[in-house]
């Protein structure tokens, strides 16, 4: 089995899981209806994407385990999604994590588009035009709420100042990371955080937002260390399969 | 939140060659807004290749109430019918 690709996968396909989870639990409970169909419509495109990289990953492991068996029968120590698509909070909180996710999601599947492994490269072709399309729906909000009114702007600001320590497991690599990128299979992640730098920044500063810089960095998740709050969500998750296992519509 | 915005009336043309159609309205701040929401609500299941918004207090409507006279003369006049003449059945369907 090819270890390094088994794991890379399943690190793209469990960080579209997971916030594809995160953000279908605003479903009905977002502040306007056209942000709760918007949001929901994140979490489907994010969804499929999620069927597809733990679909490969499960053939590349060679076990038979397909998509659902991955995201459904897995114990939170074998997730390998960062720890940012996991957190919880609030509308400003989801919309944070939405944004600092895309902005590195994008450059990143843009540069798997050249991936040597094809397959890789198929997924990433089909799931960089919705990134592109996230990434210009949470801009967009970020700017307006960020450089918006005072309790908007302090609201952002706060679920900024959380989540910003969470942002760079996504682009320090490890040695996953650099054995596929001497096969050209995954980028170099130097050029993503360059990307990700120019995105934010830029972003950051329109709205009227400041990073905290000096945050120190948490990581864990890639590797399957994962905050206490995954677990609860998890277990909503992966419920009715594990009560029901098998059960389909 | 939405009761602060504005109401928006939403026209998604199909496909090409067909004129955009009303699909419904929505809210939205402003006008850019309004064609993001009205992507996300009323394209999702691959309807439309170009969407239109109006503000609602934009649009002129007749009103309800002078139905009789704007319309009922034109109920009595069928000669205004193209109904009174053979179709080849060579010509198909028009």
């Amino acid at each position: 089995m090819d270890k390094d690709l088994f794991e890379f996968t399943l690190r793209m396909g469990d960080n579209a899981l997971i916030l594809a989870q995160r953000n279908a639990a605003w479903c009905g409970h977002a502040p306007a209806l056209e942000e709760d169909i918007a949001m929901a419509n994140v979490g489907l495109d994010l969804l499929g994407q999620a069927k597809l990289w733990l679909t490969l990953a499960g053939e590349i492991e060679g076990r038979g385990r397909d998509a659902d068996a991955l995201a459904y029968f897995r114990d939170a120590r074998a997730f390998r999604n960062c720890l940012l698509v996991e957190q919880p909070g609030d509308y400003a909180a989801a919309l944070m994590r939405q944004f600092l996710f895309d902005a590195w999601h994008l450059p990143m599947l843009s540069e798997l588009t050249t991936s040597s492994e094809p397959r890789v490269a198929e997924i990433a072709g089909k799931a960089v035009k919705e990134a592109e399309y996230h990434l210009d729906r949470s801009h967009d909000l970020i700017v307006r709420l960020g450089d918006g009114h005072a309790e908007s702007h302090a609201r952002m600001q706060a679920a900024l100042d959380d989540l910003w320590r969470f942002v760079g497991e996504l682009t320090t690599p490890d040695v996953v990371d650099e054995a596929l990128r001497a096969r050209a299979a995954a980028p170099d992640l130097a050029s993503v955080k360059a990307e990700f730098d120019r995105v934010t920044d830029a972003t950051l500063r329109e709205a009227t937002l400041a990073a905290p810089r000096d945050a120190t960095m948490r990581k864990g998740g890639k590797t399957g260390y994962h905050s206490e709050e995954f677990g609860y969500a998890l277990a909503e998750m992966q419920f009715l399969q594990r009560a029901y296992p098998g059960a389909a519509w | 939140m939405s009761a602060e915005w504005p109401l928006w009336e939403v026209f998604i043309r199909g496909q090409h060659g067909l004129a955009h159609r009303h699909v419904g309205s929505l809210h939205a701040p402003d006008a850019e807004v309004a064609i993001r929401n009205a992507r996300d609500v009323y394209t999702r299941r691959n309807e439309g290749v170009s969407i239109w918004v109006v503000r609602s207090t934009d649009i002129v409507a007749s009103a309800p109430g002078e139905k009789g006279p704007l319309f009922d003369p034109s109920n009595s006049k069928v000669y205004r019918h193209p109904t009174f003449y053979d179709i080849p059945d060579e010509v198909g369907r028009m």
